[in-house]
């Protein structure tokens, strides 16, 4: 194995009161990623963040009336980047449809996915064999 | 959610003793936020200093409280954001939106 790449991969409930765990785990990991020259405090409040409001999006479109749904969590770190993917098994949406918000119109929703593309350098979201994918990286300041 | 509200001087201030405010809790401080205009309060001064922590959905939650008072002839302010909580209020530009002051009672000083 490559030195200094770390994989973790967990399913939890398709619950919000796991968000903390999840969020908590992206905080973790970001003081682990080696000989990072950015500010290391805002790296661990941008993983917590991504992983917060990918999870809450994949809950929103999870499966509706099954409590046995899971979501799945993969984050792979190397020396290079931070790989995160979501996995869901609801119907999914067109990430390409939803706008950036409305800055002037005081809207309640709709910031999440916005908040994921500005802090990631590629996010994407597609359809799999069974379910969808949110995949989102970010580049690692050396 | 744990909640601390005190009145003081017809202002009503909602202390969010929680380190999170996401999708998980939220809601909670929405009911309670939209509670208090139906009852008829006018302002309402939401003081963040315990979040460590806030995700879209906290910030929907804010929202949805100051368009409540707008509509009910009040006010909502904020008081108290930690530095990364701020960040985001920058970064999805409410902070144009909000009034925002160091602590409470800089806030309570200006309704």
């Amino acid at each position: 194995m490559e030195k200094n790449l770390i994989e973790v991969d967990i399913k939890v409930p398709n619950q919000t009161r796991y968000l903390s765990l999840i969020g908590r785990i992206g905080e973790d990991i970001a003081k682990e990623v080696d000989k990072y020259a950015g500010d290391r405090e805002t790296l661990a409040y941008h993983l917590n963040l991504v992983l917060t409001e990918a999870m809450a999006n994949a809950i929103k479109y999870a499966r509706a009336g099954d409590p046995d749904t899971m979501v799945h969590i993969f984050i792979n770190i190397s020396p290079e980047e931070i790989l995160i993917k979501v996995y869901d098994k609801g119907q999914g949406f067109d990430i390409n449809t939803i706008p950036a918000p409305n800055f002037e119109k005081l809207e309640d929703r709709g910031r999440g996915i916005f908040i994921i593309r500005s802090l990631m350098d590629s996010v994407s979201y597609r359809k799999i064999r069974c379910g969808n994918v949110l995949e989102m990286s970010k580049k690692l300041k050396k | 959610m744990n909640l601390k509200t005190e009145e003081k001087n017809n202002i009503v201030v909602i202390f969010v003793k929680e380190e999170r405010l996401d999708a998980h809790n939220s809601g909670e401080l929405k009911v309670e936020m939209q509670r208090l205009f139906v009852e008829g309060k006018k302002n309402v001064l939401v003081d963040l200093y315990e979040v460590r922590f806030i995700d879209s959905s906290g910030l929907g939650a804010l929202v949805s409280g100051f368009k409540n008072a707008i509509s009910n002839q009040g006010n909502l302010k904020l008081s108290s954001l930690q530095p990364q909580v701020k960040s985001m209020f920058e970064l999805t530009r409410l902070h144009r939106v909000f009034e925002i002051f160091p602590s409470a009672p800089d806030a309570l000083e200006n309704f």
